[in-house]
């Protein structure tokens, strides 16, 4: 490497610490906290802290140029020891900066490893075998994916809270795949999808605590109301173009938290609506004591009652539900509609040309979408047994949206990995707590920066007039 | 009759606000065709460093108020210009020729990045402003109610009067305005003919943000409470306002800023208040639905 490029690695490393401090000055470096009501604000200076990240900004700057360059021992060895301070006891002043220290290294490894991986999978694909591995693993991963989630509750580290985070995750992977029918198969943005979730749950709230109907019976009608809503709020919108769709989705997600938070009458506003009965089995319920004229789930098959018998319930519920979604999914791929979908999205004038018609067909992928969110709203009911607006905010449609689109648009399989990575890493990292939502929004960032079609790219269309011999799917 | 006229009064500087955020997203769309949703963050991000520059004056004992706004009104300016420039680079300019909702996505990406950004440096409590400007003149008075017109208003409308004019005449009679313009009608065209596309494009976005700072600063002034999520809702509502107006419409962002003003004034005040961004967003809708070109703009024409 010659001195030329070193000096202009700098060169470009310091132009962004000097741009970082410009960011960085005014709303990192001051810090403005209460003093009570009388003085109003003081500040709260956090120069070291500002200084330390430029620091590391610096370096991580030099070592995603080093990786870009090609020098990749020297990049990952500064990753190496990046990551080795933010883990070492060295006192920074928050363990804010720990975290950032350690994932920047994390960061420039992954690049630097990246290019060799790049290398590895190229070559492998050379090889008929390697060709053919990678097709078997794709396709196997889904069957051992079912089959751990089957057998889940019944290992033992199905303690409490594993299930309640499988439970949240496979709600999470449902919605996922809803919205991939909407955003991966006919390619409309949709950014209001909460609301038809929030449709869903209302209906079985309020049927319930209501009318007294139970979860099975709600179940079909709460989907069924989301669709109508997916119909009647698409109709007018669905002729708009994609990114104006986005926003008019937006819109409406926003409009019916609204009503739902000033119809006082009917949703009890912002206070919300308790104790929903959860979802029964034959009549039994999951409780230590029925309700008179029930009976609970223990004494159906005697054995004693034990709490996380309902978590196990709601967890095969959940995962039916989702399977059934993922089913239905494949299934419409095989019709004349699921194909029309997959058409609209890759070219909607042809689509025109050739008789289908782009509203009727974009709305039936609405109306499908937001009756599986409702189905999922339901059950978000029946589990939580209490619900609020503070449920169906606009950051929910954006994490179900990052969940399908950081699994590659399209792609089943991918909404999985996503929803694992996305809902579970955030919590068992509870150590992140507040970054969370930080964290995530960079990564959307970023994987749209450096892997715009997702984790499992694959965006082919279901079906070819004329399929394309081994041109290597990547 | 002095009722509404005391609504009007506070419609139209709403609709100053909403005006200047709203050119920020017309002239990024009339140039790459994408929705910068995160614009509504750099208004948010434009209001916190107007915060701290102020409570920066008032502890070097700078005692002038209008020392103080211009002051701060530039540093807040040139601050925020700087995270429009970085998150074109860092989030925008490696998504052109991706597929069209990449940037859109991305963009949503930034826009919960810098809300969670915000909250965790600054805190999630609401910020008080404390009043910088204060005082007023009375129009006149009928049926027992004052029609007050207070100083910060006409600062308000002044300032945001002041930025329009030069502003349209920036993009009319400067080489830049040119290379915005020719960009606008035909990036590929522009190229060739010499112009640095990838400069052009960012000086959009530092415009954009330069201009929502000043939004930023004239809401901490005139609402004199901020917190990390006023970006959402004034961020939807201004871009509603560019697309009433026309988007990519210069005079349409700052007539639809106006209008929106008004609808969301006036809802307010004469029918529930609890209802008025419902109403706003259904002028979204309808506005697409009906005249998706909105009121100044052209129509686009879909080419294969």
């Amino acid at each position: 490497m010659t001195g030329a490029r070193v000096r202009s690695m700098l060169k470009d490393a310091g132009l962004t610490v000097f741009v970082a401090a410009a960011l960085g000055v005014f709303i990192v470096g001051f810090r403005t906290i209460d003093v009570g009501s009388t003085k109003g604000l003081s500040f709260d200076y956090q120069f070291v802290d500002l200084v330390v990240a430029l620091v590391v900004i610096f370096f991580g700057r030099l070592g995603l140029s080093l990786a870009a360059e090609g020098s990749r021992w020297p990049a990952a060895a500064l990753g190496t020891g990046m990551i080795a301070a933010g883990l070492s006891p060295l006192t920074l002043p928050s363990t804010f900066l720990h975290w950032f220290l350690g994932l920047g290294g994390v960061l420039i490894v992954i690049r630097t490893i990246w290019l060799w991986a790049a290398d590895a999978t190229t070559s492998a694909r050379q090889f008929q075998f390697g060709a053919r591995l990678g097709r078997v693993g794709t396709r196997s991963l889904g069957a051992l994916l079912l089959a751990i989630a089957v057998v889940l509750p019944l290992t033992p580290f199905a303690d409490q809270k594993t299930m309640d985070l499988a439970v949240l995750i496979l709600t999470y992977v449902m919605l996922g795949w809803g919205l991939n029918i909407v955003v991966g198969l006919a390619g409309l943005l949709d950014l209001g999808y909460v609301a038809f979730y929030a449709v869903g749950a209302y209906s079985y709230a309020l049927f319930s605590t209501q009318f007294g109907l139970g979860f099975w019976i709600v179940l079909p009608i709460a989907g069924m109301m989301a669709a109508t809503f997916g119909l009647l709020l698409g109709f007018p919108v669905l002729r708009l173009r994609g990114d104006y769709l986005a926003i008019v989705t937006l819109g409406f997600g926003e409009i019916i938290r609204l009503i739902i938070l000033n119809w006082f009458d009917l949703t009890n506003g912002p206070a919300g609506i308790g104790s929903i009965p959860g979802p029964t089995l034959f009549g039994a319920v999951f409780a230590e004591t029925a309700p008179p004229g029930q009976r609970t789930f223990a004494e159906m098959m005697g054995v004693p009652f034990n709490g996380d018998q309902r978590l196990v319930f709601l967890y095969y519920i959940v995962l039916a539900l989702a399977l059934v979604t993922n089913l239905f999914t494949q299934r419409m791929r095989r019709l004349p509609i699921g194909r029309a979908w997959e058409a609209l999205r890759e070219d909607e004038i042809a689509c025109r040309a050739l008789g289908i018609n782009p509203t009727n067909i974009k709305l039936t992928a609405f109306a499908v979408g937001a009756m599986f969110a409702g189905f999922a709203g339901s059950f978000f009911a029946a589990k939580q047994r209490f619900i609020s607006p503070e449920s169906f905010v606009f950051i929910e449609s954006a994490i179900i949206l990052a969940i399908v689109v950081l699994g590659g648009m399209g792609s089943q399989i991918g909404v999985v990995l996503a929803s694992v990575l996305l809902i579970g890493l955030p919590e068992w990292f509870r150590g992140l707590g507040s970054y969370r939502m930080l964290a995530f929004g960079l990564a959307m960032v970023l994987i749209m920066v450096f892997r715009p079609r997702g984790l499992i790219a694959r965006r082919e269309p279901s079906v070819r007039l004329h399929p394309v011999v081994a041109r290597g799917e990547s | 009759m002095a009722y509404f006229s005391q609504q009007l009064i506070n419609a139209i500087t709403l609709g100053a606000i909403y005006g200047l955020i709203a050119i920020g997203y017309t002239m990024v769309y009339g140039i790459i065709g994408m929705i910068n949703f995160a614009h509504g963050e750099i208004f948010m991000i434009g209001a916190f460093i107007s915060l701290v520059c102020f409570m920066l004056c008032a502890l070097l004992g700078i005692g002038s108020a209008p020392v103080a706004i211009i002051l701060v009104l530039v540093v807040a300016m040139a601050f925020t210009a700087v995270y429009g420039w970085a998150i074109e680079r860092l989030a925008y300019r490696p998504l052109r020729g991706s597929f069209r909702l990449a940037p859109l996505i991305s963009a949503i990406g930034v826009s919960i990045a810098l809300q969670n950004y915000v909250q965790l440096t600054q805190g999630a409590r609401p910020k008080p402003g404390g009043d910088i400007v204060s005082g007023g003149y009375n129009l006149f008075s009928a049926d027992g109610f004052d029609v007050r017109v207070t100083w910060l208003q006409i600062i308000i409308v002044v300032v945001t009067v002041a930025l329009m004019a030069g502003f349209t005449w920036l993009i009319a009679h400067t080489p830049l305005g040119r290379q915005q313009r020719a960009c606008e009608q035909d990036m590929k065209m522009a190229a060739l003919c010499g112009v640095d596309i990838n400069r052009t494009i960012s000086l959009t976005f530092v415009m954009g943000a330069a201009l929502a700072a000043v939004a930023g600063m004239l809401f901490l002034m005139y609402y004199g409470v901020i917190d990390f999520f006023i970006g959402f809702l004034a961020g939807i509502k201004a871009f509603t306002a560019a697309v009433l107006g026309g988007i990519g419409s210069l005079p349409g962002a700052m007539l639809g800023g106006l209008l929106i003003g008004i609808i969301e004034v006036f809802w307010a005040g004469y029918f529930s208040s609890e209802y008025k961004d419902v109403a706003v967003f259904g002028i979204l809708v309808l506005v697409l639905i009906f005249r998706p070109t909105g009121l100044l703009g052209q129509p686009e024409i879909e080419k294969v």
